[in-house]
């Protein structure tokens, strides 16, 4: 018997999503559903350090910016994580940046914002696992469901990349697995619900 | 459930307060989470309450916790754009005083005081300079004390202390002995290393340049609000503030104090 599959929250506060190789493409493809006043959106890509952040000039049509430090959470903002930094959450709607060591190989790591997402956030949260080469995020992901977070991860097969998203269904099973535009017209739902 | 992991961990750091004296109340709980996260594993703890009562009941478990809590790795001349900015613009202005004093807070294992006290020697400013560097892990401060390096670090920091704008080699402010470098007494004895904690001490001196990097971060909101009054107290009128790449005082209470000296690369200008 196939499971009634989870139903779309109707309070979503935050948004997180990692990517890694063939990310550029498949977020411009996600962002182009995005409300206007959309839930904020926290998002890791791995991106080399040294290297300055081009990431939010990247994308046109849309609120991004690169995080900084205790800036609180607003809707209809992108916030990326800035290179070689981790990007976390905190419970009272701030960000928080650290330099601890890499992750998974990574600073910024993505399972390190999922994690503090889902400890923050707990069912508020809506986890987004996107196209890349390697494990990072299934971790993250995968505590983002054991707090009640609601999880999506992209289609291995529709994946420029798809390691990272097999990483995360061997991991557990999320609520959603889309393709980019299944995941576009998911995101497009919040903010439409919710915000009054 | 998140309300059961918030309780644990207040109540851990208030254990820790409470008996040992160090302060991460004020520490930014998604960062102090995760390392304490880390440290659960080490010690075959399942829950931060379980830690706390062996942290509680045995001083070795505590300081071994410190290590997780205070680990802060850095570089010499991280960042060589900073460097470069106080070697171009501020010491220059430097030059105008008789004697001079830095403040290099969180200074962990001393990779950054000695970038400081090099290219104050290379400016020919050291003889006059004091640098007083503080951390409240007194591991590290012990280890920036002896001043040794190991030689697989000294070529990453030859080619970030070039990028900082010197025309000098570094292996000029070092000696090498048995795969390490010594760092050259001459800098090491400009350096007072000393236990300063930004949460729970006051000012000691008055400094013209300040410099804490990576260290408010792990700071929430008020403890961030301490820390740059302190700085702003113990700057003299005009004194500079070294901030982190990813730190600036723009959600600060103590903003209106500082001007923008060197937007990008974080140096700030007390009114």
């Amino acid at each position: 018997m196939t499971p009634v599959p989870r139903r779309v929250p109707s309070e979503v506060e935050l948004v997180v999503a990692g990517a890694s190789a063939g990310a550029i493409d498949a977020l411009r493809v996600v962002f182009s559903g995005l409300v206007a006043r959309h839930p904020p959106l926290a998002i890791v890509v791995h991106v080399p350090a040294h290297t300055p952040s081009l990431l939010p000039s990247l994308f046109s049509g849309v609120c991004a910016v690169e995080a900084e430090d205790k800036q609180p959470l607003e809707p209809g903002t992108i916030y990326f994580a800035p290179p070689d930094y981790h990007l976390l959450v905190e419970s009272g709607g701030l960000l928080s940046l650290n330099a601890d060591g890499p992750v998974n190989f990574s600073r910024p790591a993505i399972d390190v914002l999922f994690e503090s997402a889902a400890i923050a956030f707990g069912p508020r949260v809506v986890g987004v696992l996107l196209t890349g080469a390697n494990s990072d995020g299934a971790e993250g992901l995968a505590a983002i469901h054991a707090a009640g977070g609601f999880t999506v991860v992209q289609h291995p097969d529709t994946a420029s990349a798809p390691a990272m998203p097999q990483a995360a269904l061997r991991r557990f099973t999320p609520d959603r697995v889309l393709d980019l535009l299944g995941i576009r017209d998911l995101l497009a739902e919040f903010g439409t619900r919710g915000t009054p | 459930m998140t309300e059961d992991a918030e309780l644990e961990l207040r109540l851990l750091l208030e254990a820790i307060y409470q008996k040992y004296h160090y302060d991460f109340r004020g520490y930014s709980v998604a960062s102090i989470r995760r390392r304490l996260q880390q440290a659960l594993g080490a010690f075959g703890c399942s829950t931060l309450s379980g830690l706390q009562e062996r942290v509680l009941h045995d001083p070795a478990t505590f300081r071994a916790l410190l290590r997780y809590l205070t680990v802060q790795v850095t570089d010499m001349f991280r960042d060589p754009g900073y460097f470069k900015t106080f070697r171009e613009r501020v010491v220059p202005l430097l030059r105008t005083y008789p004697s001079i004093k830095l403040w290099i807070a969180g200074c962990a294992t001393g990779e950054e005081p000695y970038s400081f006290a090099i290219i104050l020697r290379e400016e020919g400013l050291l003889e006059r300079s004091v640098l007083y560097a503080t951390d409240i892990s007194g591991e590290s401060l012990e280890k920036a004390a002896e001043g040794v390096y190991p030689l697989d670090r000294i070529a990453a920091f030859s080619e970030l202390h070039r990028r900082s704008g010197s025309s000098h080699s570094l292996s000029e402010h070092y000696t090498a002995a048995y795969g390490a470098a010594v760092i050259d007494r001459s800098l090491r004895s400009r350096v007072v290393f000393s236990d300063h904690s930004l949460a729970t001490d006051n000012v000691f001196a008055e400094v013209q340049v300040v410099s804490c990097r990576n260290v408010l971060i792990y700071f929430d909101k008020s403890l961030q609000d301490r820390a740059t009054g302190l700085f702003r107290d113990s700057l003299c009128r005009k004194g500079f503030l070294g901030l982190g790449s990813k730190e600036s005082l723009r959600f600060s209470a103590n903003s209106s104090a500082f001007s923008d000296f060197a937007r990008e690369e974080r140096w700030y200008q007390k009114q």
